[in-house]
Protein backbone atom coordinates (compact mmCIF):
# COMPACT_ATOMS: atom_id res chain seq x y z
CA UNK A 1 0.00 0.00 0.00
CA UNK A 2 1.41 3.38 -0.87
CA UNK A 3 0.25 6.80 0.25
CA UNK A 4 1.17 9.93 -1.65
CA UNK A 5 2.11 13.13 0.09
CA UNK A 6 2.18 15.94 -2.47
CA UNK A 7 3.10 15.21 -6.06
CA UNK A 8 6.72 14.10 -5.67
CA UNK A 9 7.00 11.73 -2.78
CA UNK A 10 5.65 8.23 -2.61
CA UNK A 11 5.87 6.72 0.83
CA UNK A 12 6.29 3.00 0.33
CA UNK A 13 7.73 1.93 3.65
CA UNK A 14 11.20 3.44 3.66
CA UNK A 15 10.06 5.46 6.70
CA UNK A 16 11.91 8.57 5.43
CA UNK A 17 13.94 8.86 8.61
CA UNK A 18 10.94 8.46 10.90
CA UNK A 19 12.32 5.39 12.68
CA UNK A 20 15.65 7.03 13.56
CA UNK A 21 14.01 10.33 14.46
CA UNK A 22 11.53 8.65 16.78
CA UNK A 23 13.95 6.15 18.33
CA UNK A 24 16.39 8.96 19.12
CA UNK A 25 13.65 10.67 21.12
CA UNK A 26 12.40 7.53 22.82
CA UNK A 27 15.94 6.56 23.87
CA UNK A 28 16.51 10.15 25.06
CA UNK A 29 13.47 9.96 27.35
CA UNK A 30 14.64 6.58 28.69
CA UNK A 31 18.10 7.96 29.50
CA UNK A 32 16.63 11.09 31.08
CA UNK A 33 14.39 8.98 33.34
CA UNK A 34 17.38 6.79 34.22
CA UNK A 35 19.35 9.91 35.19
CA UNK A 36 16.57 10.96 37.56
CA UNK A 37 16.31 7.46 39.08
CA UNK A 38 20.10 7.27 39.60
CA UNK A 39 20.35 10.79 41.03
CA UNK A 40 17.45 10.15 43.41
CA UNK A 41 19.22 7.09 44.81
CA UNK A 42 22.39 9.09 45.47
CA UNK A 43 20.65 12.18 46.86
CA UNK A 44 18.19 10.34 49.14
CA UNK A 45 20.83 7.97 50.52
CA UNK A 46 21.93 8.00 54.13
CA UNK A 47 25.58 8.16 55.14
CA UNK A 48 28.66 9.00 53.09
CA UNK A 49 28.70 8.39 49.33
CA UNK A 50 31.45 5.79 49.07
CA UNK A 51 32.07 2.47 47.38
CA UNK A 52 29.43 0.55 49.36
CA UNK A 53 26.60 2.89 48.44
CA UNK A 54 27.65 3.47 44.83
CA UNK A 55 28.20 -0.18 43.89
CA UNK A 56 25.11 -1.16 45.88
CA UNK A 57 22.94 0.96 43.62
CA UNK A 58 24.01 -1.01 40.55
CA UNK A 59 24.01 -4.37 42.35
CA UNK A 60 20.20 -4.44 42.65
CA UNK A 61 18.74 -6.67 39.94
CA UNK A 62 16.10 -4.16 38.78
CA UNK A 63 18.78 -1.46 38.47
CA UNK A 64 21.06 -3.80 36.51
CA UNK A 65 18.28 -4.59 34.08
CA UNK A 66 17.34 -0.92 33.74
CA UNK A 67 20.99 0.08 33.23
CA UNK A 68 21.33 -2.61 30.56
CA UNK A 69 18.37 -1.21 28.64
CA UNK A 70 19.76 2.32 29.01
CA UNK A 71 23.18 1.23 27.70
CA UNK A 72 21.55 -0.18 24.56
CA UNK A 73 19.52 3.04 24.26
CA UNK A 74 22.73 5.06 24.55
CA UNK A 75 24.33 2.98 21.81
CA UNK A 76 21.48 3.58 19.36
CA UNK A 77 20.98 7.23 20.35
CA UNK A 78 24.66 8.02 19.83
CA UNK A 79 24.67 6.16 16.51
CA UNK A 80 21.78 8.22 15.15
CA UNK A 81 23.40 11.45 16.40
CA UNK A 82 26.88 10.76 15.06
CA UNK A 83 25.42 9.57 11.75
CA UNK A 84 23.54 12.88 11.44
CA UNK A 85 26.70 14.84 12.19
CA UNK A 86 28.77 12.84 9.69
CA UNK A 87 26.08 13.17 7.01
CA UNK A 88 26.09 16.96 7.50
CA UNK A 89 29.82 17.65 7.56
CA UNK A 90 31.56 14.75 5.81
CA UNK A 91 30.62 14.94 2.14
CA UNK A 92 32.88 12.45 0.28
CA UNK A 93 31.09 9.11 0.43
CA UNK A 94 34.26 7.06 0.96
CA UNK A 95 35.35 9.14 3.96
CA UNK A 96 31.82 9.18 5.37
CA UNK A 97 31.63 5.41 5.03
CA UNK A 98 34.87 5.01 7.02
CA UNK A 99 33.51 7.38 9.73
CA UNK A 100 30.26 5.41 9.92
CA UNK A 101 32.09 2.12 10.28
CA UNK A 102 34.32 3.67 12.94
CA UNK A 103 31.29 4.95 14.88
CA UNK A 104 29.61 1.55 14.82
CA UNK A 105 32.79 -0.25 15.92
CA UNK A 106 33.50 2.35 18.63
CA UNK A 107 29.96 2.22 20.02
CA UNK A 108 29.70 -1.57 19.88
CA UNK A 109 33.04 -1.91 21.70
CA UNK A 110 32.11 0.65 24.36
CA UNK A 111 28.68 -0.91 24.91
CA UNK A 112 30.21 -4.38 25.26
CA UNK A 113 32.71 -3.15 27.83
CA UNK A 114 30.03 -1.32 29.82
CA UNK A 115 27.74 -4.37 29.83
CA UNK A 116 30.63 -6.59 30.96
CA UNK A 117 31.31 -4.22 33.88
CA UNK A 118 27.62 -4.19 34.76
CA UNK A 119 26.91 -7.93 34.68
CA UNK A 120 29.98 -9.05 36.61
CA UNK A 121 29.04 -6.86 39.58
CA UNK B 1 1.40 38.41 -9.50
CA UNK B 2 3.51 40.75 -7.46
CA UNK B 3 7.20 40.26 -7.85
CA UNK B 4 8.12 41.37 -4.34
CA UNK B 5 7.83 37.82 -3.06
CA UNK B 6 10.14 36.38 -5.69
CA UNK B 7 12.73 39.12 -6.21
CA UNK B 8 16.00 38.13 -4.54
CA UNK B 9 17.58 40.35 -1.94
CA UNK B 10 21.09 40.97 -3.09
CA UNK B 11 23.43 41.33 -0.15
CA UNK B 12 22.36 38.40 1.99
CA UNK B 13 24.44 35.26 1.64
CA UNK B 14 22.47 32.05 1.41
CA UNK B 15 23.49 28.79 2.99
CA UNK B 16 21.77 25.72 1.64
CA UNK B 17 23.69 22.60 2.51
CA UNK B 18 25.97 23.60 5.33
CA UNK B 19 29.60 22.67 4.88
CA UNK B 20 32.04 22.34 7.73
CA UNK B 21 33.92 25.42 6.46
CA UNK B 22 30.73 27.54 6.75
CA UNK B 23 30.59 27.11 10.52
CA UNK B 24 33.11 29.93 11.08
CA UNK B 25 31.43 32.50 8.87
CA UNK B 26 27.82 31.81 9.89
CA UNK B 27 26.04 34.21 12.18
CA UNK B 28 25.46 32.53 15.55
CA UNK B 29 22.27 33.79 17.18
CA UNK B 30 21.72 32.27 20.62
CA UNK B 31 19.31 29.56 19.39
CA UNK B 32 21.81 28.20 16.88
CA UNK B 33 24.53 28.45 19.52
CA UNK B 34 22.48 26.19 21.80
CA UNK B 35 21.90 23.84 18.86
CA UNK B 36 25.57 23.80 17.84
CA UNK B 37 26.63 23.14 21.41
CA UNK B 38 24.13 20.27 21.54
CA UNK B 39 26.10 18.64 18.73
CA UNK B 40 29.49 19.49 20.22
CA UNK B 41 28.49 18.16 23.66
CA UNK B 42 27.21 14.95 22.08
CA UNK B 43 30.45 14.49 20.14
CA UNK B 44 32.53 15.11 23.30
CA UNK B 45 30.67 12.36 25.15
CA UNK B 46 30.98 10.06 22.11
CA UNK B 47 34.76 10.44 21.98
CA UNK B 48 35.26 10.34 25.76
CA UNK B 49 33.02 7.27 26.14
CA UNK B 50 35.99 4.95 27.00
CA UNK B 51 36.92 7.35 29.83
CA UNK B 52 33.31 7.34 31.07
CA UNK B 53 33.19 3.52 31.06
CA UNK B 54 36.62 3.39 32.73
CA UNK B 55 35.17 5.53 35.55
CA UNK B 56 32.10 3.29 35.71
CA UNK B 57 34.37 0.20 35.81
CA UNK B 58 36.84 1.37 38.47
CA UNK B 59 34.19 2.99 40.66
CA UNK B 60 31.90 -0.06 41.00
CA UNK B 61 34.08 -3.17 40.45
CA UNK B 62 35.84 -3.45 43.84
CA UNK B 63 37.11 -1.52 46.87
CA UNK B 64 40.61 -1.65 45.39
CA UNK B 65 39.56 -0.31 42.00
CA UNK B 66 37.48 2.34 43.78
CA UNK B 67 40.64 3.48 45.58
CA UNK B 68 42.39 3.68 42.19
CA UNK B 69 39.43 5.70 40.90
CA UNK B 70 39.66 8.30 43.67
CA UNK B 71 43.48 8.38 43.57
CA UNK B 72 43.36 9.33 39.88
CA UNK B 73 41.65 12.59 40.76
CA UNK B 74 43.82 13.22 43.85
CA UNK B 75 47.30 12.30 42.70
CA UNK B 76 46.88 11.69 38.96
CA UNK B 77 47.41 8.85 36.48
CA UNK B 78 49.71 8.15 33.49
CA UNK B 79 51.92 11.11 34.49
CA UNK B 80 48.99 13.52 34.25
CA UNK B 81 48.14 15.39 37.48
CA UNK B 82 44.78 14.94 39.23
CA UNK B 83 43.42 18.36 38.31
CA UNK B 84 43.72 17.56 34.59
CA UNK B 85 41.55 14.48 35.10
CA UNK B 86 39.11 16.62 37.06
CA UNK B 87 39.10 19.08 34.18
CA UNK B 88 38.12 16.26 31.80
CA UNK B 89 35.30 15.34 34.18
CA UNK B 90 34.22 18.98 34.32
CA UNK B 91 34.06 18.95 30.51
CA UNK B 92 31.87 15.85 30.68
CA UNK B 93 29.66 17.44 33.35
CA UNK B 94 29.10 20.43 31.08
CA UNK B 95 28.50 18.21 28.05
CA UNK B 96 25.97 16.04 29.91
CA UNK B 97 24.11 19.02 31.41
CA UNK B 98 23.94 20.85 28.11
CA UNK B 99 22.91 17.77 26.13
CA UNK B 100 20.29 16.88 28.76
CA UNK B 101 18.73 20.33 29.15
CA UNK B 102 18.92 21.28 25.45
CA UNK B 103 17.47 17.83 24.71
CA UNK B 104 14.47 18.54 26.97
CA UNK B 105 13.99 21.77 25.00
CA UNK B 106 13.95 19.80 21.74
CA UNK B 107 11.45 17.29 23.16
CA UNK B 108 9.24 20.15 24.32
CA UNK B 109 9.36 21.75 20.88
CA UNK B 110 8.56 18.41 19.21
CA UNK B 111 5.43 18.00 21.30
CA UNK B 112 4.27 21.65 21.44
CA UNK B 113 4.44 22.87 17.85
CA UNK B 114 1.90 25.63 18.44
CA UNK B 115 4.17 27.35 20.97
CA UNK B 116 7.24 27.37 18.76
CA UNK B 117 8.23 30.72 17.32
CA UNK B 118 11.46 32.60 16.65
CA UNK B 119 11.14 34.42 19.96
CA UNK B 120 10.29 31.21 21.85
CA UNK B 121 13.40 29.62 20.37
CA UNK B 122 15.55 32.55 21.51
CA UNK B 123 14.10 32.68 25.03
CA UNK B 124 14.36 28.94 25.68
CA UNK B 125 17.89 28.85 24.24
CA UNK B 126 18.93 31.54 26.74
CA UNK B 127 17.26 29.55 29.55
CA UNK B 128 19.19 26.43 28.48
CA UNK B 129 22.54 28.24 28.38
CA UNK B 130 22.05 30.02 31.71
CA UNK B 131 20.82 26.89 33.49
CA UNK B 132 23.61 24.73 32.05
CA UNK B 133 26.43 27.15 32.80
CA UNK B 134 25.29 27.89 36.38
CA UNK B 135 24.88 24.18 37.19
CA UNK B 136 28.31 23.52 35.65
CA UNK B 137 29.85 26.23 37.85
CA UNK B 138 28.14 24.87 41.00
CA UNK B 139 29.15 21.24 40.32
CA UNK B 140 32.62 22.29 39.13
CA UNK B 141 33.22 24.17 42.40
CA UNK B 142 32.20 21.01 44.28
CA UNK B 143 34.47 18.88 42.08
CA UNK B 144 37.49 21.06 42.79
CA UNK B 145 36.69 21.17 46.52
CA UNK B 146 35.81 24.87 46.77
CA UNK B 147 33.00 24.04 49.21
Amino acid sequence: MSVNYGSHRTVVGAHYGMRDWLSQRVTAVLMALFTVVLLAQVIFSKGPVGYELWSGIFAAQWMKTLTFVVLLSLFYHAWVGMRNVFMDYVKPYAVRFVFHVFAIAWLTGCTGWAIQVLWRL
Amino acid sequence: MSDTATSPTKSRPEFRNIEFANLRTLRWPVASLASGMHRVSGAIMFFLMPFIIWMFDTSISSEISFARFTATFDTGMWGLPGFLWKLAVLGLIWAYLHHFIAGLRHLWMDTHHAQVSKEFGRQTAITVLVLTLSLTVILGAKLFGLY
